[in-house]
């Protein structure tokens, strides 16, 4: 379990047109990522990539020596969903990233992984889902190095850790769409207009602050989380895996940098400052990390050699 | 869960702040009543609310002399470095006898089913189980006995929860209204630190300012402006999803509305589908507010108990209800189709 830590692509969270996510994916599999989360886990209805259309770009990634897992769905409610989640659930192909407490039920005695909507936030928690064969587990974004040091001392050592470096803070998930809703459309006849959204739709302050994204039924930071400067206190926690949320742009070049800055020694004021210009609007926060209001920043005071 | 031949009997679960409130819920007709400790063990941990022992056992003593049940939410999600609070909280609710605990944390779940397995466990509305696969989880892994389910279900889809749910369903019937799935929204910790999961309340009052202006009346969550007044408007708190934000070139409520879940008028339907309880909102309401919203649900329970067919909400259940409601307004929320 020693070494360097991999970096993985948490799954699209937004929704993009069937051949933007092929092209995506080909970047991607020429990219140094180690990991690649698939799948759509925010709403049923974005069906413009079937299941075996996220197959082909499964076999592509692992052609080329990525691991694939098939994430699912976030937020379960229907009937329909419930039928999808569980072929999904019966494949043995790759492993699954459970999103939900229904994946977990259904994918028990297997391998798999929780994902960041799952409430992992004590060591109890985690030990009750290693006995139904968890192997590997995300550190939910709202907790602190303090809450994960505390259980990175408690975890058997054969679980691998993950923590989410880089991205917009994935925060809320509703029954209503925000996206459809801000076209005044209702949810059943929301014309996909969150395919014109490929980063997500700002939602600003009345002072105009760039305060959160609407994705579909999803909400997330407007500010992108960055831990690059947490670099080295992650490794010494023992994080085995470095988790990017992809943007709609540069996300190749985001990887690029973290897999520098873990293998080449790169300067991380460097890579922080490039990162910085990376970013869609609304700038960069990593207060979750020190225990601190999510949206706050922590500037980097020592830049380790 | 469908009942036919017997008419099902819905419970009225009502909540508590203080011992004041759980005697006026008591006295008017609850059929359990919930409450939590003083401590961030559960999702209303605000200042002045809640019990400590004594109080519990007091309250207790007072509702099971009267025929009613004491259920106590043990709902937030522990870490490593409370774990203590949680688990001393578990033990004193088996110690005084509660009713039933409600809790969310699947670490809460399991030290409570293996350590006080007569203890009747709920999943806590914070738990998430929105579909019957979440809800075989926890009841195959803690034996909980009944489900609160988030309030972000149609009534369709409560329906088809409850054909297939091994355990009987509660579900919210009035007050304030989460849009956000619960137990998964992290908006307030984002902004002030402090979340429904880790500290047991969205956007807490330490966080909030008042702050008059020229232009109108200010509400800011740690320093985030979230909403703005006119001097003829009536303010309200700022809960961070519930403001007037910009989305393009327009500002409006673009999230949700102040307003309270109301489903007084499907109470027909919800028996019809074999619910097993109604819940009512707001541990952190006065006793008067309890007082006169048990007062309604009895009447609204007993009267559709009655006579489902020709069950209609009376216009003063309505009145009453509007006036002790976030924004003076209802909804039927996610139960109704089109709100979504």
């Amino acid at each position: 379990m020693n070494g360097i830590p991999k970096l993985s692509l948490a799954p699209v969270q937004y929704y993009w047109d069937k051949s933007t996510m092929f092209e995506f994916y080909k970047k991607i599999s020429k990219s140094q990522i180690d990991i690649v989360y698939l799948g759509e886990t925010v709403c049923s209805k974005r069906k413009l990539l079937r299941r075996n259309d996220w197959l082909d770009i499964a076999h592509q990634l692992q052609a080329v020596g990525k691991e694939v897992v098939l994430s699912s769905m976030t937020l379960i409610e229907a009937n329909s969903e419930i039928a999808a989640l569980k072929s999904l659930c019966k494949m043995n192909e790759f492993m699954v990233e459970a999103n939900d407490m229904s994946a977990v039920q259904l994918l028990q005695g297997k391998p798999f992984v929780t994902g960041p909507a799952i409430n992992v936030y004590n060591p109890l928690s985690l030990k009750m889902l290693v006995n139904l064969g968890l192997k590997r587990w995300v550190l939910p974004v709202e907790l602190s190095r303090e809450a994960l040091a505390d259980m990175q001392n408690s975890k058997p050592e054969d679980i691998e850790t993950e923590v989410m470096v880089y991205g917009r803070l994935p925060l809320a998930y509703s029954a209503r769409c925000f996206t459809a809703r801000s076209h005044n459309l209702p949810k059943d006849d929301c014309q996909y207009c969150c395919l014109d959204y490929p980063d997500g739709l700002l939602l600003s302050t009345q002072e105009k602050q760039k305060f959160l994204v609407l994705n579909g039924i999803q909400t997330q930071s407007a500010k992108t989380t960055n831990l690059i400067s947490a670099m080295e206190e992650l490794k010494d926690l023992k994080v085995n895996i470095f988790r990017i949320s992809p943007s709609f742009n540069h996300t190749p070049k985001i990887i690029d940098i973290f897999y520098r800055a873990l293998h080449d020694n790169y300067n991380i004021k460097k890579a922080n400052q490039e990162l910085q210009d990376l970013m869609p609007v609304g700038g960069s926060c990593n207060g979750y990390w020190y225990g601190e209001s999510g949206m706050d920043l922590h500037c980097l005071t020592e830049v380790p050699a | 869960m469908n009942t036919t031949s017997n008419i099902n009997k819905m419970k009225l679960v009502c909540p508590a702040g203080n011992l004041p409130a759980l005697k006026v819920a008591v006295d008017n007709g609850a059929d359990a009543v919930y409450i939590g400790f003083k401590d961030d063990t559960n999702a209303r941990h605000f200042a002045g609310l809640n019990f400590n022992e004594k109080r519990s056992m007091v309250g207790i003593e007072y509702a099971h002399q009267r025929g009613c049940k004491v259920y106590l939410a043990i709902n937030t999600y522990p870490q490593a470095s409370g774990w203590i609070r949680w688990k001393q909280a578990v033990d004193l609710a088996a110690k005084l006898k509660f009713d039933a605990l409600i809790a969310a944390d699947i670490g809460v779940l399991d030290y409570a089913s293996s350590k006080y397995p007569d203890l009747r466990l709920h999943l806590s509305v914070q738990g998430s189980a929105t579909n019957v696969e979440s809800i075989r989880f926890f009841y195959e892994n803690f034996s909980i006995q009944r489900v609160v389910l988030p309030r972000v279900l149609s009534l369709k889809q409560v329906d088809q929860v409850s054909q297939s749910s091994p355990v009987p369903l509660e579900v919210f019937g009035f007050g304030s209204l989460c849009v956000m799935v619960e137990g998964r929204c992290l908006l307030s910790s984002y902004v002030t630190g402090q979340s429904p999961n880790t500290f047991g309340a969205c956007s807490p009052a330490s966080a909030v300012e008042w702050i008059k202006t020229e232009g109108g009346l200010q509400t800011r969550l740690n320093n985030i402006l979230i909403d703005q007044y006119d001097d003829d408007e009536p303010a309200a708190y700022p809960t961070l999803c519930k403001g007037r934000f910009k989305v393009g070139a327009d500002t409006f409520y673009a999230i949700e509305e102040p307003t309270s879940l109301n489903t007084i008028a499907l109470l027909p339907e919800l028996q019809a589908m074999g619910i097993a309880a109604i819940k009512i909102e707001g541990r952190q309401r006065s006793p008067a507010y309890v007082k006169q919203v048990t007062q309604v649900w009895r009447a609204a329970l007993d009267s559709c108990e009655k006579n489902s067919q020709n069950y209609v909400p009376q216009e003063q259940w309505m009145q009453t209800l509007h006036s002790v409601s976030e924004g003076r307004s209802t909804t039927l929320g996610a139960y109704h189709r089109p709100w979504q």
